[in-house]
């Protein structure tokens, strides 16, 4: 009897061990123990890199301070990402839908892509002054070609003989277009803007980076300027939480406007 | 060319017949090819694709296409429907030209090409949706035609629940819901497994008995296009031209005992002679 109830609690704890959000967590756990060991068996000094206790430390006494300043980043992540969205999923559309706009246009996204946003940054404070917008801006040119690039994708990879059978049941283009073209198109578009969501954060930050006085940036900016490296480690770790915790609401909002893709079988199945 | 297929008709048995007798009926009614031929451009040029067809297909016939592949078949079948404009000649589908698609047919792919968002039901009402037809008048017409495929408890499956056979048959369904006077078919069985293929065959012949719908079915397979028509078109290599329409005497209704039958093994001796030639040319 007391076997078989051991036998169970060992179950549920397999069980739990192996629930598919612990993983990240376990792994998560083993870097900060290896990137702890490291530390101690080299010898690093504290001004190279921080113990992850002093980590750990100045997260738990900077929290309300790191919390205010994550404020202004999520926000602007936010902006610059909807925008990006607002913006590249009909830009995408024209693409795929012209060949005389492909032709124009994208080649010249493409070449705008190798400019390097960090450093005309600056260019946005001077236009934009220190608020929001550059920012913003700096989000939205990060999160905006990767958008551009699935929806096309996904727009384009519509098998022809689909839209044919549409059309010749006289379907309008529009029509034509609403139910066949764009919900083909859905979960590209959603690959695109899982990646824009976390480039968005980088945008934000590089934003704050070169003309900010307040955000994640910023306070990161601060504190290399003064060799405060747990804190500077400890609004990575900020930074990382926002691009997961995006990440996921992007993810739950796919899972609710694409429920009938491959990729969530498994949950029909379930519910 | 004529000559020569002449000639064949001659030396066939007493039920094959080279260029049907079943003359061209009504025209206002059925499918009528003038002198259609289609010719696509490209930068090395222009690719004829068909040569000047002229055929007609009657009312409620069930009418099979086979030839090689690339010979122009699956053109033929968008020009029925009105997504392509033939380069000469005429199209007349129910005695009206054919400038625009009519949304007078009903078409089945290879592939079922059912929308994987949609539940059966509201693939099957894809062309209602489309045509902008009240969807409360046809919805039992589409349950009604579900069944009659033996579908029926599928509805609110989705696509990818089902088996090919079955897609195959949720797309048929959405052929046939919107009443056209045509079903078009182009290879509609290619994808399945030898022996889901045959029972579909059956099934369709079925179904088509029951809608009395005229039927262009496009094919590779020779004892498909026997077994299942009224009247065999054999076309030629590409580019495209008729080279032979037999009648199919075989009697009605056929069940798959109808292989047996000395008639259709002759038939489709008959055909393949028409392609071994051909390819004996090369």
């Amino acid at each position: 009897m007391a076997e078989s109830e051991r036998n169970k609690v060992v179950g549920t704890m397999t069980r739990a061990l192996n629930a598919a959000w612990v993983r990240p967590f376990l792994f998560l756990i083993f870097i900060v123990v290896l990137w702890d060991v490291t530390i101690r068996v080299f010898r690093i000094p504290a001004y190279q890199i921080p113990s992850p206790g002093d980590v750990l430390a100045v997260l738990k006494t900077e929290w309300p301070e790191l919390l205010r300043q994550s404020w202004p980043t999520t926000y602007a992540t936010i902006c610059g990402f909807l925008l990006s969205a607002v913006f590249g999923i009909p830009v995408a559309m024209l693409i795929a839908g012209s060949k005389t706009v492909e032709s124009y246009v994208y080649p010249l996204l493409v070449f705008s892509q190798s400019v390097p946003k960090i450093a005309i940054a600056p260019l946005f404070v001077v236009w934009f002054g220190f608020g929001i917008i550059p920012k913003v801006i700096a989000a939205f040119l990060l999160g905006f070609f990767p958008v551009v690039v699935s929806a096309v994708q996904g727009f384009k990879s519509v098998d022809p003989d689909m839209v044919d059978l549409a059309r010749a049941m006289q379907g309008s283009r529009f029509a034509v277009f609403r139910a066949v073209n764009l919900p083909h198109a859905m979960p590209a578009i959603f690959a695109g803007l899982k990646v824009s969501v976390t480039l968005a954060v980088v945008g934000a930050v590089v934003g704050e980076f070169v003309g900010s006085n307040s955000g994640i940036g910023y306070v990161m900016q601060r504190s290399i300027g003064t060799f405060d490296l747990p804190t500077m480690f400890a609004a990575l770790v900020i930074l990382a939480l926002l691009g997961v915790i995006l990440f996921w609401v992007v993810d739950r909002i796919e899972r609710l406007v694409i429920p009938w893709h491959v990729s969530q079988r498994e949950i029909i199945f379930a519910s | 060319m004529k000559a020569v297929t002449k000639a064949a008709a001659d030396q066939a048995g007493a039920h094959l017949r080279l260029v049907s007798d079943r003359a061209a009926g009504n025209s206002a009614s059925g499918i009528k090819l003038s002198g259609v031929s289609k010719t696509y451009r490209s930068r090395d040029g222009d690719v004829p694709s068909l040569r000047p067809l002229d055929f007609h297909i009657n009312e409620g016939e069930f009418f099979v296409v086979v030839g090689p592949s690339g010979c122009g078949k699956s053109t033929l079948l968008k020009m029925i429907s009105g997504l392509l404009p033939p380069t000469t000649g005429e199209i007349l589908v129910e005695g009206e030209q054919v400038t625009k698609p009519h949304g007078n047919v009903g078409i089945v792919f290879q592939n079922a090409l059912l929308l994987p968002w949609r539940n059966i039901l509201s693939n099957v009402m894809l062309p209602i949706d489309m045509k902008k037809l009240p969807r409360d008048k046809f919805l039992p017409r589409a349950k009604e035609l579900l069944k009659l495929v033996g579908l029926e408890g599928f509805e609110k499956k989705l696509p990818w629940q089902l088996s090919g056979g079955m897609q195959q048959r949720a797309s048929i369904c959405r052929a046939l819901v919107h009443d056209p006077k045509i079903m078009l078919m182009d290879e509609p069985f290619g994808a399945l497994d030898a022996m889901t293929r045959e029972k579909m065959n059956v099934e369709l012949m079925r179904i088509q008995r029951e809608t009395g719908k005229t039927v262009l079915l496009i094919t590779h397979s020779i004892p498909e296009a026997v077994f299942l028509a009224d009247r065999v078109l054999v076309m030629t290599e590409r580019p495209g031209a008729i080279a032979a329409i037999y009648d199919v005497p075989l009697p009605r209704p056929r069940s798959l005992d109808a292989m047996a039958d000395p008639v259709f093994t002759e038939l489709v001796q008959r055909i393949r002679k028409h392609f071994f030639t051909q390819s004996s040319l090369d």
